[in-house]
């Protein structure tokens, strides 16, 4: 058979054009079957700009007082008890002096010295611990809230030494076997990372206020800083207040009834 | 050509050694993948079954960004039905053995995800 070279090119030409849409066509409908993933938040969730706490502490005088708002965390939490120097700790108290470090004065009042005081993570507007964390597994969100990503977490402990008040903790073996009763809705955390107090994130975002607040009704409050209406705004206009180590600039946002 | 004994049946030899994985996989039998416990109490996984088995990494690594990250605790799956984004809550409720549903397949194919150093596994598992 003989053929000329434009019937020839008119035959290729055709075929070409042809497989392209049939590829193109494939494509297409392959894109179309791929998953499309959207997300939302929960309409439970509580939203503030600015998430604070203010804590009575003059409502908290037995150790019962202090260990049910410390239980109520370290369970939501899976926080385990290591003793010794390798405790972990999201919220602990502690005495007046090591508290308020530059707030005390000679001849004070007995009662407040001899007090003890929650601590735990500030969230502080200006985080240190965010400015050194080489990964980003801490961050600030748009809340105020300072979490963490423990699966970015490189065990540097740059973090720990940027934070002025103590309140990360490094886990120095594997915590599993020290937590007595794991909740399965939390996860644990691994040798190597360091952890902190999230101000329960966790459950803010499906409606419930933090594990502490709920497990001490009226003693430790919770609200939008920015707020002017809310109950932390009026507490903080109707109390003397104090917050620590305000000198640094760190601005944080756990505010103290003395 | 010198010792052309030795070399052919060296030749011959190294051949056969070389080759083996191709005429031997001929003669074996075909591969199955490893079996599963599914939750016998659920039809459908949360997307298509093709997708999941292939993608799940993907998907629990934009549901772990989406919910630490932006506080968007809800996924809107691709049939429109709505899950919280959770490993722990969402995934093992139905997967309630991980030993016979993770485990079989990361070990079949050799692969050590290390979710469990800190997500709990089901106590159904224990």
């Amino acid at each position: 058979m003989k053929r000329s070279r434009r019937q020839f090119l008119k035959v290729a030409s055709l075929s070409v054009a042809g497989l392209g849409a049939q590829l193109a066509a494939g494509g297409m409908t392959k894109a179309a079957a791929a998953v499309k993933p959207s997300y939302k938040e929960d309409a439970l969730a509580l939203k503030a700009k600015r998430w604070a706490m203010v804590i009575d502490t003059r409502e908290f005088a037995s150790k019962e007082d202090f260990d049910a708002c410390i239980n109520a965390c370290n369970h939501a939490h899976n926080i385990p008890n290591i003793p010794g120097k390798s405790e972990i700790k999201w919220i602990w108290k502690d005495a007046y002096e090591h508290t308020f470090t530059e707030t005390k004065n000679k001849y004070q009042s007995k009662e407040i010295e001899d007090r003890e005081y929650f601590m735990l993570c500030n969230h502080c507007e200006n985080p240190p611990c965010v400015r050194v964390c080489p990964t980003q597994a801490t961050y600030k969100l748009e809340n105020g809230i300072v979490a963490m990503d423990y699966h970015r977490c490189i065990g540097c402990r740059f973090c720990m030494a940027g934070c002025p008040f103590g309140a990360r903790s490094f886990n120095f073996t594997d915590p599993r076997p020290y937590i007595k009763d794991i909740n399965p809705k939390f996860p644990t955390r691994m040798i190597g990372v360091v952890e902190k107090c999230n101000f329960c994130v966790e459950r803010l975002d499906e409606g419930k206020l933090p594990a502490c607040v709920e497990a001490a009704p009226g003693k430790i409050h919770f609200g939008d800083l920015s707020d002017p209406e809310s109950e932390v705004r009026k507490l903080l206009e109707e109390n003397y207040t104090l917050r620590r180590k305000p000198a640094l600039g760190t601005e944080p946002g756990v505010f103290y009834i003395i | 050509m010198y010792n052309s004994k030795y070399v052919i049946s060296g030749l011959v030899i190294f051949l056969a050694v070389f080759s083996y994985p191709f005429w031997g996989n001929l003669a074996s039998k075909d591969y199955n993948g490893p079996k599963l416990s599914l939750p016998a109490d659920q039809k459908q996984c949360i997307e298509p079954v093709e997708f999941m088995r292939a993608e799940h990494m993907t998907l629990l690594n934009q549901w772990r960004d989406s919910a630490l990250r932006d506080g968007k605790r809800v996924y809107v799956a691709s049939n429109g039905a709505t899950w919280e984004a959770s490993l722990q809550k969402t995934c093992m409720s139905c997967h309630t053995n991980k030993a016979e549903f993770c485990d079989t397949c990361h070990l079949e194919n050799a692969v050590e995800p290390y979710c469990w150093t800190c997500h709990v596994p089901p106590k159904g598992n224990e």
